[in-house]
């Protein structure tokens, strides 16, 4: 079979895959609630929301800022939050994001990670908090080994979101 | 590089109102949140809607996964027990002569008990079995406890329906849809159960930690009665739960009452059993011609209530006062044998 002609010169990625790759990754990180895990504490990491703060902190402006709206509402129906908490925090961290790549443009990778994790520990505590107010009281020790688990995969999310940053932009 | 003093991109007014539309919806998409999250808080079943179609669309592989999980759980299982398999098998075989005798035993109990109970006019009500189930994944990422159940209203699910495993409770149902069902887990802090200490019946309730353990709170706060390694099961009171289900293992004393563990491990259990819902059924005295079987202080109580029905009786109900007035908790006894 034939391979159909391509140009040789001046090639550009796939519009499409260009598109769908970042948004298809954090769709099914949120979906990771979905995994057979019958936990009875929380203890599996938001992978939608690490997988989000990845692109933005590798490829800044790859998001609008509204992005988070959208990505939280899929994130809230998935995760058993109530409706509206991924809403508000994911966008609060978008916009947080988007301020410090004003304000601190040249990072290194630690100072990344840090971000990282301070956007992490406030989505988490965040979570905890509506359902504080919302229901009733957890303690917030409930949440130590899911940030410390946020946190530590942040670096392994980064590489797999680099390695899909290639093939997004293959040509 | 300093930041630049403005953030204008350029002299585009297109790319300027992009930017300054983008923040607009942010900050509205972060607000609509907030409203959202007021919807969710009046209206809990707003979203239940979305949420079962989302389970129900995403349950058929789920299931083929729990499938896999449970095999592998299970063939781990049948590996490690050839591992000391003879001197097992000699000792659970010395086990089984030993719980025969017991099972005798019990069942003689159990005949006596239904005698009693038969006399007593009360109706142990056993939750039927609505469904067996697994549960299929769980909200593993947050700090609500939730977890998904392979059947639904189909299957007759309905709202309320205690849960439970061999062990001991799971939960309750909390949202059914066609073929799924979400489950309010014991660990989840919402989730409070009346319970009574399995031994001599101190009254507590229940209520989840988040983390798998439960708070088992004192209603009557005084000297701790509690000690580690005593089994609470559910005492029926308020309904939904039907009573004697094992809950919690007492593992550390606190202030007032005591941090238990779960029984009844979600993660390990294979199938779960939805029950139908509890209903006490309110025991009339009058009918069984006997006072409900509790203390001697709620005998005189019931002594008035019982004369009225008990018409052929009334000649001895006068008697009966005048000859033992200082001992009432033995004038019905007395009665409740002449009656049959």
């Amino acid at each position: 079979m034939n391979a159909p002609y391509r140009a040789r010169l001046n090639r550009e990625p796939s519009a499409f895959r260009k598109a769908a790759v970042p948004i298809g990754s954090v769709l099914i990180g949120s979906m990771t609630p979905l995994l057979p895990i019958v936990a009875s504490a929380p203890v599996l990491p938001p992978f939608g929301l690490i997988v989000l703060i990845c692109w933005q902190l590798l490829r800044p402006g790859i998001w609008p800022v509204w992005a988070g709206v959208p990505f939280g509402m899929f994130d809230d129906i998935l995760s058993g939050q109530p409706v509206g908490s991924a809403v508000l925090l994911w966008s609060i961290i978008l916009i947080a994001l988007d301020l410090i790549e004003q304000r601190y443009i040249w990072r290194n990778y630690w100072q990344d990670w840090f971000i990282a994790a301070i956007a992490l520990i406030f989505a988490l505590t965040g979570g905890l908090a509506i359902n504080n107010f919302l229901a009733s009281d957890t303690r917030f020790s409930v949440l130590y080994p899911q940030m410390i688990l946020a946190i530590f995969l942040y670096p392994l999310v980064l590489r797999l979101v680099a390695r899909l940053d290639h093939i997004r932009l293959k040509r | 590089m300093a930041p630049p003093r403005n953030r204008r991109p350029g002299f585009s007014r297109k790319a300027q109102l992009q930017i300054f539309t983008g923040y607009l919806l942010a900050f509205t998409g972060a607000f609509a949140g907030l409203l959202l999250l007021a919807l969710s808080h009046f209206d809990p079943a707003a979203f239940s809607a979305v949420r079962s179609l989302a389970t129900e669309v995403s349950a058929p592989p789920a299931r083929l996964l729990t499938g896999m999980r449970v095999g592998v759980q299970q063939g781990w299982r049948e590996v490690s027990a050839y591992f000391y398999a003879g001197s097992k098998n000699a000792e659970l075989q010395r086990e089984a002569e030993r719980n025969r005798i017991r099972l005798i035993e019990a069942r003689a109990l159990k005949q006596e008990n239904r005698e009693l109970r038969r006399l007593l006019g009360l109706i142990k009500q056993e939750g039927r079995p609505v469904a067996t189930a697994r549960l299929i994944n769980s909200s593993a990422s947050s700090s609500r406890r939730f977890a998904t159940l392979d059947v639904g209203s189909r299957q007759g699910v309905q709202r309320g329906q205690p849960v439970r495993a061999q062990r001991g409770l799971i939960g309750r149902v909390l949202e059914t849809g066609p073929n799924t069902s979400r489950v309010l887990l014991l660990s989840d802090a919402e989730n409070v159960v009346p319970v009574r200490r399995a031994r001599d019946g101190t009254v507590a309730f229940s209520q989840g930690r988040g983390d798998g353990r439960v708070d088992i709170k004192l209603i009557d706060i005084g000297i701790n009665p509690f000690k580690v390694g005593d089994v609470m099961v559910t005492s029926g009171n308020g309904g939904i739960y039907p009573p004697n289900v094992p809950v919690a293992i007492i593992e550390k004393l606190t202030g007032d009452g005591a941090i238990g563990k779960l029984l009844a491990n979600p993660a390990a259990t294979d199938f779960v059993i939805v029950q139908e819902m509890y209903e006490p059924e309110l025991a009339d005295p009058a009918a069984s011609g006997l006072p409900p079987a509790n203390t001697q202080a709620a005998a005189p109580l019931a002594a008035p209530r019982r004369a009225e029905p008990a018409t052929d009786a009334a000649p001895e109900t006068a008697q009966t006062p005048a000859t033992t007035p200082a001992d009432p908790a033995s004038q019905p006894r007395a009665e409740g044998q002449q009656r049959p």
